[in-house]
């Protein structure tokens, strides 16, 4: 082969300038054989103990059980392998398969479009604050202080870069969005967008009011609804039925592992009135020479590959295999098993509040419903409580004190159709034992 | 025998109502849990049985083309071999279910895997630090763009906004740019396809932020004055900033730190072999030189020695014996660029890819992928245009210009007729400074008896169109459909299925 290149070695092949030369050499593992491999990373995971542990975690990424039926089918090297559909005709499959996630995504949000995935739920409200920015020419938008915190702070990194002012809605004692105010800060006309989650980070169910809705939209600002618990638009009324006319969200529920925070899926669904601005790939349906069926990548004007500088976003690669995995298990869950799987998710939730809410000094934070999180206020320092359960091998949940200086003392705990009556009674059981404690040292 | 090209109806067209698969105990009514008012009315979805998912699933996977089916010559995508026991790796279910939010002394395993992969990174490419954050290459050049202004900001020189980009960059990097408010300024590459640092200097000044290349270059051209390059941009007081995507070609030779950049990307699905997936999920850490350090966005992992002290690292170390923790306190970090901490399987089938190379295997890497790739360039040299008829790196540039002008075939008629062969087509009409371009990238995977192949079928696909155009201007003709109406799937946009009676979902 260097013979037919014409050179005489594949050093001569990849030589740079001398002053380009490496200043050192390359360092870094010695190469180790595929069994070694799989030794040591059977090492990493043996340093990595949650497993052990009884969960409450969720928070935006949540446990749920995905079948087998769902890697089997993903993992085909077909879909593992390919490339961004740039070849539509040998890359029909994977096109039908993401156009059928838009689709899912449509119906699960009531919303008429949805495009082929963003990186997280967290990108996912940042690119919709741009797209209502691009819309209304404003560079302000109103965010609830109950969306989730890692979203606000993704907004505000990309805020940064923007030059858009984030301002805030406060929460009632109930736990729902504040928006008494609202009226007033709609009327000068300043925000871009109004956005608020539901569930929000306090798993309470949290959609605005239809009037609301209709005054913002009124006043040119676009509502925004978030969704990071997907499995929930399967129970809930839809965002497009209280007036989102943006939805965004994480998919990660859909059978995607929690895999220490990624690849999950974001997802943005919007009203037609929207669609030119989207960002990343849209799937189309169209028709070849013949007349058959035939999909392919539509309204890439909209795209950076195409645009530059002028496109509605720098995204290219999204998470196509991620969204694949969704779907397939939407398909697999189908109505039924997703209508199950919500409402034993809210049996279990419920299940979780009545039993630690039983023991003498836990209490619920908020009386609005949830989903399937609940905000526990705790006697003492949710910190301290958190330790003393994992001690007794429980990661109780989420510290909100992490969030929000006001809720030092407030625990948010998560069930899902894995969690048992016997997880619920280990934890109750070991909350018991941690307020005896605390009242002890009292 | 390839398979039937089955049809194969939407996944709403299928199953029937109740025809549910018995994943979970039957839960109880909805309406027994919440008030009415909350829950939806309908839900507009099918039940399919599990078998006639996979059947859909499956079928759906013959009508697509993978690594895993054929050769993959996607030029600047390095469709290199995605080896299976990386996905094994991340698959281990202490990893697969660790939640972000476990504590740190839960997930020590995890947090060495994340430190253990950014040691390896900022050795290979000579930065001080990376930050596994971003989710893909043009997340990460939105996220060095934000280190970049925060830096200036930082030095009081918020006034510079204006970012350079050869007009042979990817179209990620004047979008990235737009994102953070800078202003794009294109430079035209000279006649050997290369920035000219003459030309550079002329429009290098105090507003110059920040220099945004690649190299080697989408042309596949090493970009031998880079030297000079970082050199005018550094005298103007600006930044460099190398975009990963072809780094593929450099492993061994020069660093991107060597050659003066201050921040770059990876891509970790091109050059560290992660799947593309169909178009993610991806992968792209951050690279930083020792100034920018303190702006990478959080969190970060920390390591300490076994006595709590910090433990030091210039380069790659082992993380046996050492304890580790998120810190999400750096007071300039630029923010948080996604809801969780990084794309972490990804991190893991990173990792298990360097650990099956080591430095031999990665030098070794891109050596491979510069030789597949001059190799594919002289087997067809005298049968296309070679617009830059040089030793290139891990991918070249051929143009159709002279078959089109002689018989009307143009380079994305050559690329369909590919598909016929069983090949997927290179990329076509990038960069956008070479007509008729046919971009093209073997990786080092490829064996010599494939790349043959291949230079076969494209030398005898380019004789028949000489002789017939209508051979290579009707393709592809063996798929599961031929070329599709791209107008009327932009004018008659429809994006979703609908329930044939209802008005809407």
């Amino acid at each position: 082969m260097l013979q037919a290149i014409g050179v005489a070695s594949l050093d001569e092949l990849v030589r740079v300038p001398a002053a380009l030369t490496l200043r050192s050499p390359l360092a870094v593992t010695p190469q180790l054989s595929e069994s070694e491999i799989a030794d040591r990373f059977a090492q990493f995971a043996a340093r990595t103990t949650a497993g052990g542990y009884t969960s409450f975690l969720g928070a935006g990424a949540y446990r749920h059980y995905i079948p087998p039926v769902v890697g089997a089918l993903a993992m085909r090297g077909e879909f593992l392998t390919a490339y961004t559909p740039y070849q539509a005709e040998v890359s029909q499959g994977y096109l039908q398969a993401t156009y059928e996630w838009q689709s899912y995504i449509a119906l699960l949000t009531g919303l008429d479009v949805a495009n082929a995935s963003v990186y997280d739920g967290a990108t996912a409200l940042a690119e919709a604050v741009i797209m209502a920015v691009n819309a209304s020419g404003r560079k302000a938008v109103l965010v609830s202080r109950a969306v989730h915190p890692n979203y606000r702070a993704v907004l505000r990194t990309y805020a940064e870069g923007l030059e858009l002012t984030v301002d805030e809605l406060p929460y009632r004692a109930d736990g729902r969005t504040e928006t008494a105010s609202l009226d007033a800060a709609l009327a000068d006309q300043r925000y871009a967008a109004l956005v608020v989650q539901t569930p929000n980070i306090f798993g309470v169910i949290d959609p605005l009011t239809s009037a609301d809705s209709a005054r913002a939209a009124a006043n040119g600002t676009v509502v925004i609804g978030v969704v990071a618990e997907a499995l929930s638009l399967a129970a809930l009324s839809t965002p497009a039925s209280w007036g989102a006319r943006i939805c965004v969200g994480e998919a990660q529920s859909f059978g995607n592992a929690v895999a220490y925070g990624g690849p999950h899926v974001g997802f943005i669904a919007a009203g037609n009135e929207h669609l030119r601005r989207m960002p990343g790939r849209l799937v189309g349906k169209s028709v070849d020479a013949e007349g058959r069926i035939a999909y392919v990548l539509t309204l890439q004007a909209r795209e950076q590959h195409i645009r530059r500088e002028k496109a509605t976003s720098n995204i290219c690669t999204n998470q196509a295999h991620c969204a694949l995995c969704a779907t397939i298990y939407l398909a697999a869950m189908g109505k039924t098993g997703l209508r199950d799987c919500a409402a034993l998710n809210l049996a279990r939730t419920r299940e979780l509040r009545d039993a630690v809410t039983a023991v003498d000094g836990f209490s619920a934070r908020f009386a609005a419903p949830v989903f399937n999180e609940v905000a526990i206020r705790v006697p003492g320092r949710a910190s301290d409580v958190l330790r003393a359960l994992e001690d007794r091998a429980i990661l109780g949940g989420l510290d909100l004190g992490r969030f929000y200086p006001e809720l030092v003392d407030t625990l948010l705990m998560t069930a899902t159709e894995l969690t048992t009556s016997a997880d619920i009674a280990r934890l109750a059981g070991a909350l018991a034992e941690v307020e005896t404690r605390a009242a002890a040292r009292i | 025998m390839p398979p039937p090209a089955f049809d194969t109806p939407l996944i709403f067209e299928c199953g029937q109502d109740g025809r549910a698969n018995c994943y979970l105990p039957r839960g109880p009514q909805l309406e027994t849990l919440l008030p009415g008012d909350l829950v939806r009315d309908e839900l507009p979805l099918p039940d399919n049985s599990e078998l006639d998912v996979v059947r859909h699933f499956t079928r759906l996977s013959h009508k697509t083309f993978g690594i895993d089916t054929v050769f993959y010559p996607l030029g600047s995508c390095t469709m290199k071999y995605n080896p299976r026991i990386n996905d094994a790796m991340a698959n281990l279910p202490a990893l697969r279910d660790l939640h972000p939010f476990a504590p740190d002394h839960a997930a020590q395993g995890a947090l060495a895997v994340m430190w253990e992969l950014e040691r390896a990174l900022a050795s290979l490419f000579g930065m001080a630090a990376f930050s596994l954050n971003p989710a893909a290459g043009a997340h990460a050049e939105l996220t060095a763009l934000l280190i970049a202004k925060a830096y200036f900001a930082k030095r009081g020189e918020a006034h510079r906004n204006v970012v350079i980009v050869p007009d042979t960059a990817h179209g990620t990097n004047p979008a990235s740019a737009a994102m953070v408010g800078f202003r794009v300024l294109s430079l035209k590459s000279d006649a050997r396809g290369r920035v000219d640092p003459a030309a550079l200097a002329a429009v290098a000044g105090p507003d110059t932020a920040v220099c945004m290349m690649t190299n080697p270059n989408t042309l596949g051209l090493f970009e031998d004055r880079i030297g000079e390059v970082s050199d005018v941009i550094h005298r103007a007081g600006a930044l460099m900033y190398y975009d990963g995507a072809n780094a593929n070609a450099l492993m061994g030779n020069t660093r991107p730190g060597d050659m003066g950049f201050d921040l770059m990307h990876l891509n970790l699905h091109k050059t560290f072999s992660i799947p593309h997936g169909g178009g993610g999920a991806g992968a792209g850490p951050v690279g930083v030189a020792p100034a920018l350090v303190p702006y990478l966005p959080v969190p970060v992992v920390r390591a300490y020695e076994a006595d709590g002290s910090p433990a030091a690292a210039d380069g790659w170390r082992d993380s046996t014996g050492l304890r580790f923790a998120l810190d999400f306190t750096a007071p300039d970090a630029v923010g948080t660029m996604r809801s969780f901490w990084s794309n972490f399987a990804h991190m893991v089938r990173a990792l298990a890819y360097i650990y099956a190379n080591g430095a031999e295997g990665l030098i070794l890497t891109s050596q491979l992928a510069v030789l597949n790739a001059n190799y594919i360039r002289v087997g067809i040299a005298d049968v296309v245009d070679i617009p830059y008829p040089e030793i290139n790196r891990h991918e070249f540039v051929a143009s159709a210009q002279s078959l089109k002008r002689d018989t009307g075939v143009r380079a994305l008629d050559l690329g369909k007729a590919l598909l016929d062969r069983g090949y997927h087509a290179p990329t076509v009409y990038f960069p956008l400074i070479v007509p008729e371009c046919l971009m093209i990238e073997p990786t080092e995977t490829e064996s010599k008896e494939t790349l043959d192949a291949f230079i076969a079928a494209f030398r005898e696909i380019v004789a028949a169109a000489r002789i017939d155009p209508e051979s290579a201007l009707g393709t592809p003709r063996t798929t599961p459909v031929g070329r599709i109406d791209e107008t009327r799937a932009a004018r008659q946009p429809d994006l979703r299925w609908r329930a044939p009676s209802t008005e809407s979902g």
